[in-house]
């Protein structure tokens, strides 16, 4: 026991020359009042004492509350990625890729040739198509990039950073932080999705004509009507992401090291569309996750074609449940070394 | 805790057996930990002895391989749900968003825990900084802290609620000396207000200064648990006479029982400030810890009585209880020899 005396006055009292640490103090010691005015956690609280949760609370009490309470776990985690930079960067260089377009094809004038992605002849009649090349370009790469870059990052970035053993000894619940993290990932999907419908429709309708959109079925559609299809063409997109995230959160409880996981999401992504590209494989075709990934030209039809949506949807579920599930089998149970 | 009688608290921490096997190495061997209620405990260990896989486990971060662990009176991790809220933890050192602020890290890790009041969230981590000394520094980001701030901060995070347990893991490591004994301080009074401490650490003099009770770890297994007292007590004392008369000296103390060292030894450091002329002190050590020893062993002022009786010319006499770090060097082994 020293004699030292406590300058800063953090729990000032206890150190008296001599005085020994209380052995074995009874939960219910009196915390003697402590000379700074700081209301420590411990004692300024109304709940004040040790023992805030008795023992004999019922088992099932808490959990109503509990789950009340993954709001604002959701909100933490949404405000933990949008405070990052590098979620920033991966909107704004979503967002660049129809701002390009436009100014590309505006400055050259080209795109009537035929050649190009899709729809992108069509922009000098209506800038409104500016979006649905963006989409077009967007959709095999750029959107699978970024979301492998965030669902990879899920789990094996806090634990990368050491924070998921603060998080689970929160005690956060495995289930709970999983099911908080797809629903942050899934967020991202519909930002970055609707990163890319901003900017192209802002940058289509500034730098090129509007008016009456024809629809691939020939029909003529006013502005509005157009524009509400290309926002159901953005839901389409953000459905086809989700598959991808959910495969993205498995990989991610895999490992410690989050490049590794997302570049292994990348890359599956990457790989699912070159063998959707392979007729040899054709039966494998209809179980991948990208095979719908470009269907949602079937949403610019009069009237509206939602077989695709629907098989698009229902796939993407089937990933979303069994990599769901394969995710929390793995992270239930896995050992927390980080 | 049936059987246990009504009067007798039950332990905070009680393992049974807890092992850790990964792949073919054993982290943590048949653990048999007993933590008692209000206590300041520490955990003592070379490095790579398993503190920190035993801290993990009893956190539910680490399944056991076999063995049961309860932590407040409730299993571990069937019961982690309803346990963790009551337990604050520093975990292997601190660890936060770099990108954040100390005071947003604090929110995030308390929206974590579902059964934290968001209404009381504010004051809670500002009440916990400032408990830490880190108010200052709250809105800078963590990436600017240094190690101790970083650590300091891991502290505040274990304060946020009311806890009944802290699992502190190496609570003062990269901490300059202010900063060691701030945190010193910080663990008395919370051992004041009752709630149970578990310190793990490698560094000896911190634990002899706050801790009532210890335990030693060894390459996975338990070798030594008690209070401090009891653990200083197992070593045995040892009798430094300062005497011209070294000869006699050495008869005296081996006829009361006494093991007297080798000629010209110089044990420690209470032996090395000595007069030339003296010689070299004579050493006797007790023949067994003097909590088990029989009735005759002789006190200090009988040894001396006895000494001068026999015409040794006494200069200076001392007797040294053993250091706590004499004991956990005996129990651990001695130098950088990493067990495994």
């Amino acid at each position: 026991m020293s004699g030292e005396s406590s300058p800063e006055g953090h729990g000032g009292g206890w150190n008296a020359p001599g005085e020994e640490p209380p052995a074995a103090a009874p939960y219910s010691a009196v915390a003697h009042g402590r000379e700074g005015s700081a209301p420590g956690p411990v004692a300024g609280l109304p709940s004040g004492r040790p023992g805030a949760l008795p023992d004999g609370r019922p088992a099932g009490a808490p959990t109503a509350r509990a789950r009340a309470r993954t709001w604002p776990f959701l909100a933490s985690e949404l405000s933990v990625m949008f405070r990052r930079r590098r979620t920033w960067a991966m909107l704004a260089a979503l967002a660049a890729v129809p701002v390009l377009i436009a100014v590309a094809v505006r400055v050259t004038g080209a795109g009537s040739g035929g050649e190009g992605p899709a729809f992108l002849d069509r922009i000098t009649h209506n800038g409104l198509f500016v979006v649905l090349t963006a989409l077009v370009l967007c959709t095999p790469l750029f959107l699978p990039l970024t979301v492998g870059v965030v669902s990879g990052d899920t789990l094996a970035g806090e634990a990368g950073l050491g924070t998921l053993r603060y998080l689970l000894a929160a005690p956060a619940g495995r289930a709970r932080l999983l099911l908080v993290k797809y629903v942050g990932t899934a967020v991202f999907c519909a930002a970055a999705t609707s990163a890319v419908l901003l900017a192209g429709t802002v940058a289509g309708l500034a730098l090129f004509p509007s008016g009456p959109v024809p629809l691939l079925s020939g029909d003529l559609v006013d502005v509005w009507t157009a524009e509400g299809r290309i926002v159901l063409v953005g839901a389409y997109v953000f459905v086809s992401l989700l598959g991808l995230a959910a495969v993205g959160l498995f990989i991610s409880t895999l490992t410690d090291v989050p490049v590794g996981a997302m570049a292994a999401t990348v890359v599956l992504a990457i790989a699912a569309q070159v063998l959707d590209a392979l007729p040899q494989l054709d039966w494998l075709h209809p179980w991948l996750f990208s095979h719908w990934w470009l269907g949602f030209a079937d949403l610019l039809r009069q009237p509206v074609e939602w077989t695709s949506f629907g098989n698009n949807a229902v796939l993407q579920l089937g990933y979303v449940l069994v990599f769901g599930a394969l995710a929390y089998g793995r992270f239930a149970t896995k050992d927390v070394l980080s | 805790m049936s059987g246990r009688p009504a009067h007798t608290p039950a332990p905070v921490i009680e393992t049974h057996g807890l092992t850790k096997v990964f792949g073919r190495q054993t982290a943590v061997a048949g653990l048999d930990l007993s933590v008692p209620a209000g206590s300041v405990f520490g955990f003592l260990g070379p490095n790579g002895s398993g503190k920190t896989t035993t801290i993990r486990m009893l956190l539910g971060l680490a399944n056991a391989t076999s063995g049961s662990a309860s932590v407040l009176g409730e299993d571990m991790p069937r019961r982690l749900d309803a346990v963790l809220p009551r337990v604050g933890a520093l975990v292997e050192g601190p660890a936060f968003y770099p990108f954040l602020s100390g005071t947003a890290n604090l929110h995030r890790l308390d929206a974590a825990d579902p059964h934290s009041q968001p209404t009381t969230r504010r004051q809670r981590v500002a009440g916990a900084l400032e408990r830490v000394g880190l108010q200052h520094a709250a809105a800078k980001k963590v990436k600017a802290y240094s190690l101790g701030m970083k650590q300091r901060l891991g502290l505040a995070n274990a304060l946020l609620r009311p806890r009944e347990l802290l699992v502190l893991d190496e609570p003062t490591n990269g901490l300059d000396p202010q900063g060691t004994r701030e945190v010193r301080n910080l663990v008395r009074s919370l051992a004041a207000e009752g709630i149970t401490v578990f310190v793990s650490s490698h560094l000896l003099a911190e634990v002899e200064q706050i801790c009532t009770h210890a335990a030693i770890m060894r390459a996975g297994q338990l070798v030594a648990q008690g209070t401090l007292a009891a653990l200083r007590a197992a070593g045995r004392p040892l009798v430094v006479v300062r005497t011209p008369d070294a000869g006699p000296a050495r008869g005296v103390l081996a006829a009361l029982g006494l093991v007297p060292g080798p000629a010209g030894l110089v044990p420690g450091p209470a032996t090395q400030a000595v007069d030339d002329m003296d010689g070299p002190p004579v050493t006797a050590q007790f023949p067994s810890a003097v909590d088990a020893a029989p009735a005759g062993t002789p006190r200090a002022e009988e040894i001396v009585a006895a000494l001068v009786r026999g015409g040794v010319r006494v200069r200076g006499f001392s007797m040294e209880s053993g250091s706590l770090e004499d004991r956990f060097v005996e129990l651990t082994g001695e130098g950088f020899d990493v067990v495994r």
